[in-house]
């Protein structure tokens, strides 16, 4: 019997949606834009989340040895930077290197290469570019190369100079937009969720209050709850079902075409990419909050008819 | 079979639907009840549906207080009542056939009894051909056979028929009337309300007459006051709370 029960449950709701097809229709394009809305929220994430992450792949320091340091002491002061666990990179950059580097950087500068060639020589050191796993890290990794500085090996200083205090205020600063900007986009994102919620919660609603003389109907000729409410949760999970699919579908082609803009922008994330890599990922959160959504919604919003 | 005993509705905005009603109405019989609207015809099915719930008093169903049942009991209670009510009331998206497998389904019947009985059913109110047809695609008429027949497709043991010929032009009232007659023949207890005294002549049968919520007149007094009697739940299938 439960068996029958769930057959016929799930058919009269494949048909009430099919049969009542303007008030499924009207459902779904709501459900979809407030899907969209859930979806965009999800992109706008990965695109903040890849723009902070290039912006603080852009944050290092520069460690600059005294001239003339043995490799030796370099190689034991990168031991000791690579074995701790604020740094994510330390790349060293030689003498010879840094020369070539500056020349480089400077050929279409005649006045200073004229300069350099007047001195003769490489009048560069070695240097270490570090990179720290968080901009807020920074400050510790300074710390340890401080201390360093007075006790190295020989008796002698190797470092002649960080250029931290140089950059400390533009990575405070970028700390402090970065904690921000993650507060503000919880915040905008659980409102917008909330605000989505609400949405397909009345939407669902409304749909189920065009049906409510039927439920009273339902009720007089002896219906139990569970047979009055399953083919409106089905219907519900069904809205849900067809509106995440078709949100899935529209983000194809907008992705596709919104992509390389994305990428070209500076925030170092194509979106069509992202979507492809991530659809296993999207299409559990857009359909599988649908259909719960659809669910729950439908099971509430029947529950005010009930009571005949 | 149904008593109401000394019934009241009163309403939050203290005017009454019903005051200190008290009917016996026995197994097979055909009751008419009449009335100016507002006399509280409406009022007093909805208390025998539980629809509503009285200010006063207590409706009992074979000796039972129906506004005391449990949800489940309350169920079981409905579907040994058939309901015929003057718009119909039938479901928009289902067929002829869907809406009296419908009632057919709340019962917890089987496939094999509603694929019997349904077209049976709708072939005794002359229906036979319009199994298929949506409500909209029916008569008034034909829509109230399609309530009649889903109000005795579970055999209740009452029916209410709620003006059931308010909507129909003078020959579908005939036979609505006419097919309730031979419902009541068969054994089925049914009441029901009418404006149309041409109705009431033809049956021939017990009417009550409601005025200002009061029963102003009773055809069968002997009847007017009963008494719940025994407390004896053998014969009913219900239970108490």
């Amino acid at each position: 019997m439960l068996w029958t029960k769930i057959k016929r449950t799930l058919r009269a709701g494949f048909v009430s949606f099919w049969r009542n097809g303007y008030v499924s229709l009207a459902s779904v394009l709501v459900m979809t834009v407030t899907l969209s809305v859930i979806a965009s929220i999800i992109f706008v994430g990965a695109l903040f989340d890849s723009t902070l992450t290039s912006i603080k792949d852009k944050v290092d320091i520069n460690v600059y040895f005294v001239k003339d340091t043995s490799e030796e002491d370099i190689a034991a002061l990168r031991k000791s930077l690579v074995s701790m666990p604020q740094v994510s990179d330390v790349e060293y950059i030689s003498a010879e290197k840094a020369l070539v580097d500056f020349r480089e950087r400077h050929q279409d500068d005649e006045l200073t290469l004229q300069a350099l060639n007047e001195l003769g020589g490489n009048p560069l050191g070695a240097s270490f570019n570090i990179k720290a796993k968080d901009p807020s890290q920074y400050e510790t990794i300074v710390k340890f190369l401080t201390d360093k500085k007075d006790s190295n090996a020989a008796g002698e200083s190797i470092i002649d100079r960080v250029n931290y205090s140089r950059n400390k205020q533009a990575i405070e600063a970028l700390n402090r937009i970065i904690a921000a900007s993650n507060r503000l986009g919880l915040i905008v994102a659980i409102f917008f969720m909330i605000v989505s919620v609400l949405i397909t919660f009345n939407t669902i609603r409304l749909a189920i209050y065009i049906f409510r003389e039927e439920i009273s109907v339902m009720r007089l000729v002896g219906a139990s709850e569970m047979y009055i409410r399953g083919p409106f949760v089905t219907v519900g999970i069904m809205y849900g079902a067809v509106s995440g699919i078709l949100t899935l579908l529209l983000l194809y082609p907008i992705t596709y075409w919104i992509g390389p803009i994305t990428e070209d922008i500076g925030t170092g994330l194509n979106l069509f990419s992202y979507y492809l890599s991530h659809f296993g990922y999207l299409f559990l959160i857009i359909v599988g909050s649908a259909v719960v959504l659809g669910a729950i919604s439908s099971y509430l919003a029947v529950r005010k008819y009930l009571k005949v | 079979m149904l008593h109401l005993d000394k019934v009241s509705k009163k309403y939050k905005d203290k005017s009454i639907a019903l005051d200190n009603v008290s009917i016996l109405i026995r197994p097979k019989e055909f009751v008419s009840i009449v009335g100016h609207s507002g006399a509280g015809k409406t009022t007093l099915l909805k208390m025998i549906l539980a629809e509503e719930s009285p200010s006063e008093g207590a409706v009992y169903y074979e000796k039972i207080n129906i506004h005391g049942l449990k949800k489940k009991q309350m169920n079981d209670y409905r579907r040994r009542i058939g309901t015929v009510f003057q718009d119909f009331r039938l479901l928009p998206d289902k067929t002829a056939y869907e809406n009296v497998a419908f009632a057919m389904e709340a019962a917890g019947r089987t496939d094999e009894e509603i694929a019997s009985d349904v077209p049976h059913v709708l072939e005794l109110v002359d229906l036979g051909k319009k199994l298929h047809n949506f409500p909209h695609e029916l008569s008034g008429g034909e829509k109230q056979r399609v309530a009649i027949a889903r109000a005795i497709v579970n055999q209740p043991d009452l029916i209410i028929a709620d003006e059931p010929t308010g909507n129909l032009d003078p020959v579908n009232t005939y036979d609505i009337i006419q097919i309730l007659k031979k419902i009541n023949d068969l054994g089925t207890t049914i009441i029901l309300t009418t404006h149309n005294n041409g109705i009431i002549e033809h049956l021939d049968k017990r009417v009550i007459t409601m005025q200002g919520g009061k029963v102003a007149h009773d055809t069968h007094p002997e009847a007017h006051v009963g008494s719940t009697g025994g407390k004896s739940y053998e014969s009913s299938n219900l239970t108490r709370k």
